[in-house]
């Protein structure tokens, strides 16, 4: 598997061809060719070149990372190309500037003939009137098609507040209806597998949940049944549509036709607050918002990063943030010891275990589910105790898409800041063999249950001491003598870094419940009562002191990692 | 009960993929052949031709459910079929239907095609049947018959019995 890096070997880019075109009056040179939704290039479209002029045109049907289908004609757009003349050479105005034509219905020339401006490629001298009065005519008579037989029952629909109707109403509808007949009626909570439902009257068939499940995860499972206004999306009946990409369907439908079962009525979207996160499911590490309430988690949502997950994220991701807010979650801080019930009490007692232990009698094993943070931190600990350390692999299913099969979200982390080396885990078994031979005797545990990873209950119980922080009540923070309470990484700021080597922060978007602290913090305090300096009071000044120390993360600020973050050297 | 297409019909089935330059392209024909055969498209009928074409049996029911023509359900042995293309309308075609709706126990008013509990009879509007120079006219399972008055009809149903 060694091929050579061609990096340096490739020629120089060649210049990017462009062609001039104006918009709204304006000229404006635009490549000749964008990236499609696969990244192939393709002629440029209307759309492309008017975001380039920065003039959003509204759609429904387009979507920047799926197939174009053209149906929905809300980005229509008036235009007018260079006129020629009987001899092929072009027309030209007195003051000699090319003269334009626009594009006029054949049968009533004094009426514009608009084009669907996602599907229509730009040409030379191309005039484009996103801003006309023609244009705006056509987007009102578009939506109000849109709208005849839409429910207009905004207040009770779940996706007021991110629905494209109501966006594009305020900007191009009109204050009331005129249509006085009676709305056709289609199926309403239809159930279109275990984690979507549908309402087909609200649907515009847009068709990008069915372009998304075919060309994207690759499931083909939806279609339209019936005809004209009873057309309605649905899978085959009697068959679910349960791939693990399936909420991605919610956040693409433009309208409120599919809702996720998870979220739908749970809370008004504007309520929501939202918090640029990661997905700690598996090593992906998908760029997710964070929805809450009240510190209340209540939605995760992909968002858009590249050079890791594209917009989409999969279902089991996505749903996983429940066992955040359980019940049973570790709150307290305690010394089983002396009963102390504080940090600084219980901190100073795990504090004095460390500092007179002798080397080589301390043993740490630290999930790969922390932040690179604080394994750094706890390297320093190790380090300090001569302990050894190691990190349990967590291996599963990936597939095609998204899903990597490394279960956690920080192998590399783990890899990169020393804590352990490329294979993880075998070390544990020397670790049993130095507890069994009574030689460690003091085990340190972040975020694993040890238990079920080779250093069983009998192995833990001759320990003298068991320093363990961790989330959820597991047998080895039953067997703990010092409990210290950590936090889920939704709770907490820090990096991963994932499989692919691309380090990426992210934000709190809830508080931790009862004593429980993000682990950096009292991980600096106790440094500090064992006499060290790095005891951090931001979270910021303690990842740029990692980096300064970490030869991979070299160069790197936490202000300038950005939010889509920067690829490091594995 | 099981789905079970004849050996000479699934040949020649295979034989008209070969006409087009995708299979998908032969969705319709298939679904022709089918309800020729069967007299309606089953769900299981639509599955067959799916895994045939190597679609989705989602695709080959967005046809099923677009085109009034093929039938989700058996209709009766005789198969009545009224035209009501405007000229037959004006000919008498709503009198006819609910003629034979009223022999039938029929709602009359019932959109799309009914039939007898007994199985016997179904019912139907139909578009043009091309002979507006006659009108009213019907067909009578492949039969056409034109100016179809009330007394036609009630001897068109008895030489079904």
């Amino acid at each position: 598997m060694s091929t050579p890096t061609t990096a340096e070997l490739k020629p120089a880019p060649p210049p990017v061809e462009t062609i001039r075109i104006k918009v709204d009056g304006r000229e404006l040179d635009v490549p000749k060719t964008m990236p499609d939704w696969q990244g192939k290039p393709q002629p440029t479209t209307m759309l492309q070149a008017c975001a380039m002029a920065g003039l959003e045109v509204p759609h429904y049907c387009y979507h920047p990372k799926l197939p174009i289908a053209g149906n929905c004609r809300m980005c229509l757009i008036e235009f007018g190309t260079p006129m020629m003349g009987p001899d092929r050479k072009p027309v030209l105005n007195e003051d000699g500037s090319p003269k334009i034509a626009r594009s006029v219905l054949p049968y009533e020339p004094d009426a514009a003939r608009g084009a669907i401006a996602c599907a229509t490629p730009i040409s030379p001298g191309m005039e484009l009137y996103p801003s006309s009065a023609a244009t705006k005519q056509m987007r009102e008579a578009v939506l109000e098609s849109l709208l005849i037989n839409h429910p207009l029952d905004c207040p009770i629909c779940d996706q007021a507040g991110e629905c494209k109707l109501q966006e594009y109403s305020v900007e191009h509808g009109q204050a009331t209806s005129r249509f006085v007949e009676t709305k056709v009626h289609k199926p309403k909570q239809v159930d279109l597998g275990p984690r979507i439902m549908l309402d087909d009257e609200r649907c515009v068939l847009c068709t990008r949940c069915i372009r998304f499940t075919r060309d994207v995860a690759g499931d083909d499972a939806l279609g339209i049944v019936n005809r004209g206004s009873y057309n309605s999306i649905a899978a085959y009946p009697g068959r679910q549509f349960d791939n693990n990409y399936s909420l991605n369907t919610v956040d693409l439908c433009p309208v409120g036709a599919l809702t996720s079962k998870d979220f739908r009525f749970q809370m008004r979207v504007w309520f929501l607050k939202e918090t640029k996160s990661l997905c700690a499911t598996c090593g992906t590490g998908c760029n997710i918002t964070a929805g809450a309430r009240e510190e209340k988690l209540l939605r995760f949502e992909p968002r858009q990063n590249d050079a890791v997950n594209g917009p989409w994220m999969c279902d089991h991701g996505r749903l996983n943030y429940k066992w955040v807010q359980r019940e049973d979650r570790l709150s307290t801080v305690i010394s089983t010891r002396t009963g102390s019930g504080t940090w600084t009490g219980v901190l100073a007692e795990v504090a004095e275990v460390l500092r007179n232990a002798p080397k080589g009698s301390v043993a740490m094993v630290l999930s790969a589910r922390q932040t690179n943070e604080e394994l750094y931190l706890l390297n320093k600990l190790a380090v300090l105790c001569g302990a050894i350390t190691d990190s349990i692999a967590r291996e599963g299913q990936g597939d095609a898409l998204l899903v990597s099969p490394d279960k956690n979200p920080n192998s590399n982390g783990v890899r990169l800041t020393g804590v352990a080396y490329t294979e993880m885990g075998i070390q544990i078994p020397k670790i049993a063999a130095g507890i069994r031979n009574g030689q460690i005797k003091t085990l340190v545990v972040f975020g694993e249950d040890v238990t079920r990873h080779g250093l069983e209950g009998d192995v833990l119980s001759r320990l003298d001491h068991l320093i363990v922080s961790d989330v959820l009540p597991n047998e080895t923070t039953q067997r703990a003598h010092f409990l210290l309470p950590g936090c889920a990484h939704i709770e907490k700021r820090g990096t991963f870094v994932n499989v692919k080597g691309r380090l990426q922060k992210f934000m709190k978007a809830v508080e931790p419940k009862g004593d429980a602290r993000p682990e950096w913090e009292f991980l600096g305090e106790l440094l500090q009562l064992l006499g060290r300096p790095e005891n951090f009071k931001s979270l910021e000044g303690l990842f740029n002191q990692m980096a300064k120390d970490t030869p991979a993360f070299a160069g790197l600020e936490w202000s300038r990692i950005g939010d889509l973050g920067v690829n490091v050297k594995l | 009960m099981a789905f079970i297409v004849p050996a000479e019909l699934e040949a020649e089935l295979n034989e008209l993929v070969t006409h087009y330059p995708q299979k998908r392209s032969a969705s319709l024909m298939f679904l022709h052949a089918i309800q020729e055969h069967f007299g309606f498209i089953s769900k299981e009928a639509a599955e067959w031709i799916a895994s045939k074409l190597d679609l989705q049996p989602i695709h080959v029911w967005e046809l099923v459910t677009f085109y009034p023509m093929f039938r989700q359900h058996p209709p009766g042995r005789h198969q009545l079929k009224i035209c009501r293309t405007l000229s037959c309308a004006l000919g008498g075609a709503y009198a006819l239907h609910e003629h034979f709706c009223r022999k039938f126990g029929l709602d009359p008013k019932a959109h799309g095609i009914q039939t007898t509990k007994d199985g016997s009879f179904s019912v139907e509007f139909v578009e043009c049947l091309a002979g507006c120079g006659t009108a009213p006219v019907m067909m009578c399972n492949d039969e056409f018959h034109e100016n179809v008055s009330l007394s036609k009809a009630d001897e068109l149903i008895s030489k079904c019995q």
